[in-house]
């Protein structure tokens, strides 16, 4: 189906699949990658580009499909043992010794020696050799941590490739980097495609994509979007191949509704954060619905985590009721009736080892204090009736939240707010990694709370979604609030378009 | 990791099995090299015999264990116990050799420790320094500050309401049983009967999800550090009374080990989390216990280290969720 090159591919995966309790972060995805080639993998979190990184160096095991090297049959133990067979990988985070010198860090493991002894010197010289051919002249036995993150990536660089890499994998090396090491970085990337080293290069920046790449392939939910060179492809199809479109069949179309009047219920005014989101302004309404689109990056979470106190901001004020507020923290944040449901639920929403119903009452349980704890009773009566309402499939409410599906710990997580009788809810990514089914519903949940007369800023990359139930839209780019979407505009076309548009 | 958890859930033995038959096995060891074990006589309207004495004996490390618990179970550690026991020790020794009536000395204790538990606790909570090594200033610190508070001596006193604190009894019991189960109930009541427990055990297992939730985790962490301090600051009355003096260099040497493995051997995780206040103190009562075999039953006291050590494997193995896996896999086999 693709259009068939001269070259043979130097990596094949096929089919590759791989689960984990309650999700499938791969599902049958093929990937190619050729000789001399760079080739973007994207997709937004959980798309399952780490999980296809860490199958392919070996850090898990795949359940099911293929991966051939040079028409070999691989299988990585580890990234050590993946390295051996040619694959070599440097993260955004350098995973070197920072207290070992640059020439240790290039030569660990295989250091020159002679009667057990390190030869240090020729260590130094043949490192500072290596070190040259990518344009990069400094004193090898410094060590590694004095030097700059874009230093240490090309040490990596260096490193991997010097250990006989065949397919380097760069995963988000661009991410701390400002604009003139980004630069020197797709130098030495042209460089490697040059001697023909096949380059897998994840990252979230489109201008960079555009810049370097040969190809892109895109996943979305575990499952592979497609592959398409880079010349022949639109940023804005790009763009949506990105962003889900998928759910025309069963989301609720809402009909057309008159903009929702009157005072807004929160207001923020010139709120903004350095580093994180340029300031803006948002005023919500109750039982109204804004959405925040934009693509990983932009500022979408930033904003979300701003608005709920979990980043201090740095200029501005917000407003409740039309009263100024000081939100310094997610419990000042609690105390006005703001609910939050993070999009990294593992890690930021729920605490795994407690049962359902103490993750429920938590943060009700943390409006009240310490010493007014709720009767076993009232607890009990408020965890089956979220139970019931929002449909948990649980046997019953003392089972580890942990053990639950995704978009089960997503209701519960929605039920520790409802319990809060929250005025204002921020919802970030509310239906990622969940199955159809109770993707529907949490959709027809948000709308049944916001003609409850509920305020909500709702984020999500799936545009049909985003578009069906907001009333206004903001889209975001590059840390900033580009353009507020209402009426007729909110559809996904123009929140694509507005997405991909760069001035 | 939720398989992991599904394997705890599903197949280890009931919560507390192990601990308890563990406390069995080494009560009846006892008994089997000393046939006057289980003896208790009542003289002087207070109870004597070597289970009394186990209890007795245990009941420091059996209220450090307390409040280590609850460190422990927001993920942290506090190694200062036993210099906080010095401390209160001294404190409490020279006020009264200074004529200070009883109450004000012992407030003049409690007071100290809670300091103490402030200090840590910032260094924990605010400056967000590692529980190891933001305690590990105050455990080689505190030492100094006892000493410069005994005045780099032995400060031995006359007070027979102080000495009570160690050798009276209450009800027939002797007095640190009284006080380690009163600092039971009360910690039990505070902890369980509050919502304590729950920010407690939240902030343990997920600071940041409980963060988020609206939990003040600086504030618990805070709390749980001054509770344990608190703690050790009653151990090291309780020791300072018994001896009728405060030795700044030795009160509640190592102790803080002792309540550490307490703790685990209780079954709370290092990593925070689910914790069993009652369990610990089962466990500080099975070391005690061990402590008290031993040189009942003759053996040079060196062996108590290495005996201590088996009986804490065992307890320890007996919990881990991948021996039994193994018992699983035995039993599906049979």
């Amino acid at each position: 189906m693709q259009l068939k090159s001269e070259q043979p591919d130097l990596l094949e995966i096929s089919g590759l699949t791989k689960g984990f309790p309650g999700v499938q972060a791969l599902d049958h995805v093929d990937f190619t990658l050729r000789a001399g080639e760079i080739h973007g993998l994207l997709g937004e979190n959980g798309a399952g580009k780490s999980t296809l990184i860490k199958v392919l160096t070996g850090v898990f095991r795949r359940d099911g499909g293929s991966i051939c090297l040079d028409g070999q049959e691989i299988e990585a133990r580890d990234p050590a043992d993946a390295l051996s067979l040619g694959i070599g990988t440097v993260y955004q985070e350098v995973n070197l010794l920072p207290n070992l010198s640059v020439a240790e860090n290039l030569f660990i493991g295989r250091q020159p020696h002679r009667f057990g002894l390190v030869r240090t010197g020729e260590m130094r010289g043949r490192s500072s050799e290596l070190l040259a051919t990518y344009g990069l002249h400094i004193n090898v036995a410094d060590p590694l941590g004095s030097y700059s993150v874009a230093v240490q990536q090309i040490i990596a660089i260096a490193r991997a490739v010097d250990l006989s890499a065949k397919v380097l994998i760069l995963d988000e090396p661009t991410a701390s980097l400002d604009a003139q090491e980004v630069e020197t970085l797709f130098r030495i990337l042209n460089d490697l495609k040059a001697r023909g080293i096949g380059i897998v290069f994840v990252t979230h920046f489109l201008d960079q994509v555009y810049a370097v790449c040969d190809r892109i392939t895109v996943l979305r939910n575990g499952r592979l979007v497609g592959s398409r060179p880079i010349a022949e492809l639109p940023r804005i199809e790009l763009v949506s191949m990105m962003l889900g479109r998928e759910l025309a069949a069963e989301a609720l179309h809402r009909n057309q509704r008159p903009a929702v009047t009157g005072n807004p219920m929160v207001a923020f005014k010139d709120y903004g954060k350095r580093r994180l989101v340029e300031p803006f302004d948002l005023e919500i309404r109750p039982g109204e619905v804004v959405g925040l689109a934009g693509l990983l990056g932009s500022g979408r979470t930033e904003t979300a985590k701003l608005v709920f106190g979990i980043e201090r901001a740095e200029s501005g004020q917000a407003f409740v009721d039309g009263k100024p507020v000081r939100i310094a923290s997610p419990r000042d944040a609690s105390r006005l009736r703001f609910g939050f449901t993070p999009e990294d639920r593992k890690t930021e929403g729920i605490v795994a080892e407690l049962s359902i119903r103490e993750n429920i009452i938590l943060a009700l349980q943390a409006q009240r204090g310490w010493l007014h704890q709720i009767p076993r009773r009232k607890q009990d009566e408020i965890a089956n009736r979220f139970i019931k309402l929002l449909d948990i499939r649980t046997p019953d409410a003392e089972k580890p939240i942990g053990l639950l599906s995704g978009g089960n710990q997503q209701k519960a997580l929605l039920a520790r707010w409802l319990a809060t009788e929250p005025r204002f809810l921020i919802l970030d990514e509310p239906t990622r990694g969940i199955d159809v089914g109770a993707h529907a519903e949490i959709i027809r949940l948000i709308e049944r709370l916001c003609d409850d007369g509920l305020a909500l800023l709702v984020i999500s990359s799936e545009l049909e979604e985003i578009a069906s139930y907001s009333d206004r839209v903001v889209v975001l780019r590059d840390r900033k609030h580009v353009r507020e979407l209402s009426g007729p505009e909110v559809n996904a076309d123009t929140i694509m378009t507005t997405i991909a548009s760069h001035q | 990791m939720s398989g992991m958890m599904q394997v705890s859930s599903a197949r280890t033995l009931p919560k507390g099995l192990p601990q308890l038959a563990a406390l069995l096995v080494v009560l009846l060891v006892n008994w089997l090299v000393f046939r006057d074990f289980f003896a208790v006589r009542l003289q002087d309207g207070r109870l004597f015999g070597s289970l009394i004495d186990v209890l007795n004996r245990g009941a420091p490390v059996a209220i450090l264990a307390l409040g280590m618990t609850l460190v422990i179970a927001t993920r942290g550690i506090d190694l200062s116990v036993g210099a906080v026991m010095a401390i209160a020790g001294a404190t409490a020794a020279t006020l009264t050799a200074q004529g200070y009536p009883l109450p004000a000395a012992l407030a003049a204790a409690a007071g100290v420790g809670l300091a103490c538990g402030l200090w840590n606790g910032i260094l924990v909570a605010i400056l967000e320094i590692q529980p190891f090594v933001a305690t590990l200033i105050l455990m080689v610190a505190g030492r100094g500050f006892a000493q410069l508070i005994a005045e780099g001596q032995i400060i031995t006193f006359v007070s027979e309401g102080f000495a009570a604190i160690g050798g009276g009894s209450f009800l027939m019991l002797p007095m640190p049983v009284v006080i380690a189960l009163a600092m039971l109930i009360v910690t039990h009541f505070v902890i369980r009967y509050t919502a304590l427990g729950l920010f407690i055990e939240a902030t343990g297992a997920n600071v940041r999800s409980s963060a988020y939730a609206g939990i003040g985790t600086k504030v618990v962490t805070i709390a749980v550090y001054m509770w344990c301090s608190l703690c050790a600051a009653i151990a090291g009355l309780i020791v300072t009374a018994d001896i009728r003096g405060a030795d700044a260099n030795n009160a509640g040497l190592w102790l803080e080990l002792d309540a550490i493995l307490a703790v685990v051997v209780g079954g709370t995780s290092l990593f925070g989390g689910r914790f069993s206040l009652g369990l610990s103190v089962v466990g500080a009562l099975i070391i005690q216990a061990m402590n008290t075999g031993i040189l009942l039953s003759g053996f040079p006291p060196e062996y108590n280290l290495i005996v201590k050590a088996i009986v804490v494997l065992a307890v320890l193995l007996a919990q881990t969720p991948v021996l039994s896996g193994l018992r699983f896999i035995w039993r599906a086999k049979a």
